[in-house]
């Protein structure tokens, strides 16, 4: 089978599935677990797409560990995206030279 | 459609898009390697990651590619691995003016990946559809162009670098999550639930055989459900 095909029906799920609640659902949910619900929603996925995936994602597991601590805490000190990023890979960077 | 407002929400928008754009710019790179391996093209995988922006739902599907599979597991498996989207963009579709266009709904589903959908849902208030054009302004070419590289010219980037550059969309996703844990304990219980939770369904035996995309969805659904049960919140808090 082409390539282009399989191509095709990826594209077609992934918009299908992106485009839909935006185009459909003009009203507002006012049920409130729901609300509830969507409310926790990217925080949890975030969260659960980051550890341990971060450790995987570096050669030594480790230094992916400490970048993990490392963003952490930078957050939490209130460092933004940008900064918070810079941290992680120069903690990466680092540690794996020394490792 | 040009004023003011718009173009301030463009380059916002644009601006916080630069760390996601050199993150995926290293993801993609890797994402082309693995292209490469089961013969596709660099040209088709550029098509694939501009159209499908996707970078788990990319990866199973060109295993899926090199497995030759059919059409309908190719449908299934993608449906079942962007299932999050699903949830991404209802939540964005409560923030969406409801003047807002078919067009620009449309565009703006586009571009709903995990990342710009999280700087997205983390402004406040009303969302400004250029706020998330300037995002995809820069992410979604460095997207396709890393894919295109990776598949292009393979190694050529020292390893060293590549890993550094990985974990930068990782220290974006926690640049996201943990603000709103300060002060606040039912954020930081789901938060540390979500992150352990984690860590256990990957390392656990019986679990860690499911697919990183199912984990994250299971999870997803889960916690965020048992949360809104517990600790439903205000309308007001919310924005």
């Amino acid at each position: 089978m082409s390539n282009y095909a399989y191509i095709l029906v990826m594209f077609l799920v992934t918009i299908t599935i992106r485009v839909l609640p935006l185009t459909l659902i003009r009203c507002e949910i006012s049920n409130r677990f729901m609300r509830s619900f969507l409310y926790y929603v990217p925080y949890v996925t975030l969260s659960v797409m980051t550890f341990p995936a971060i450790m995987d994602a570096t050669n030594e597991p480790i230094a992916g560990a400490l970048a993990f601590v490392a963003g952490v805490i930078a957050a939490r000190l209130s460092a933004n995206l940008f900064k918070t990023a810079a941290i992680c890979c120069a903690v990466v960077l680092v540690a794996e030279m020394i490792l | 459609m040009y004023n003011e407002e718009n173009r301030k929400a463009f380059i916002e928008g644009l601006h916080n898009g630069i760390p996601i754009g050199l993150g995926y710019l290293a993801v993609a790179f890797s994402l082309g390697i693995m292209a490469r391996s089961v013969n596709i093209t660099p040209i088709q995988s550029m098509l694939a990651s501009c159209f499908c922006l996707a970078s788990a739902g990319e990866f199973a599907g060109f295993t899926l590619i090199g497995a030759q599979a059919s059409l309908w597991e190719m449908a299934f498996a993608t449906f079942i691995i962007n299932l999050r989207y699903l949830l991404m963009s209802t939540a964005l579709s409560q923030r969406l003016d409801p003047q807002t266009s078919i067009a620009q709904r449309i565009l703006v589903g586009y571009g709903v990946t995990d990342e710009i959908f999280g700087i997205s849902i983390a402004r406040k208030g009303t969302l400004n559809p250029y706020f998330s054009y300037g995002a995809m302004a820069f992410a979604i070419p460095m997207w396709t162009i890393g894919t295109g590289i990776g598949c292009f010219a393979g190694d050529i980037m020292p390893a060293r670098i590549v890993s550094a550059l990985s974990v930068a969309l990782f220290g974006m996703f926690i640049a996201i999550v943990i603000p709103p844990t300060k002060g606040n304990k039912v954020m930081t219980g789901v938060v540390g639930i979500s992150f352990a939770a984690s860590f256990a369904m990957a390392t656990l035996p019986f679990t860690a055989a499911i697919s990183g995309g199912t984990r994250i969805l299971i999870l997803t659904v889960v916690i965020s459900a048992i949360a809104a049960f517990l600790f439903p919140i205000n309308k007001d808090e919310q924005q």
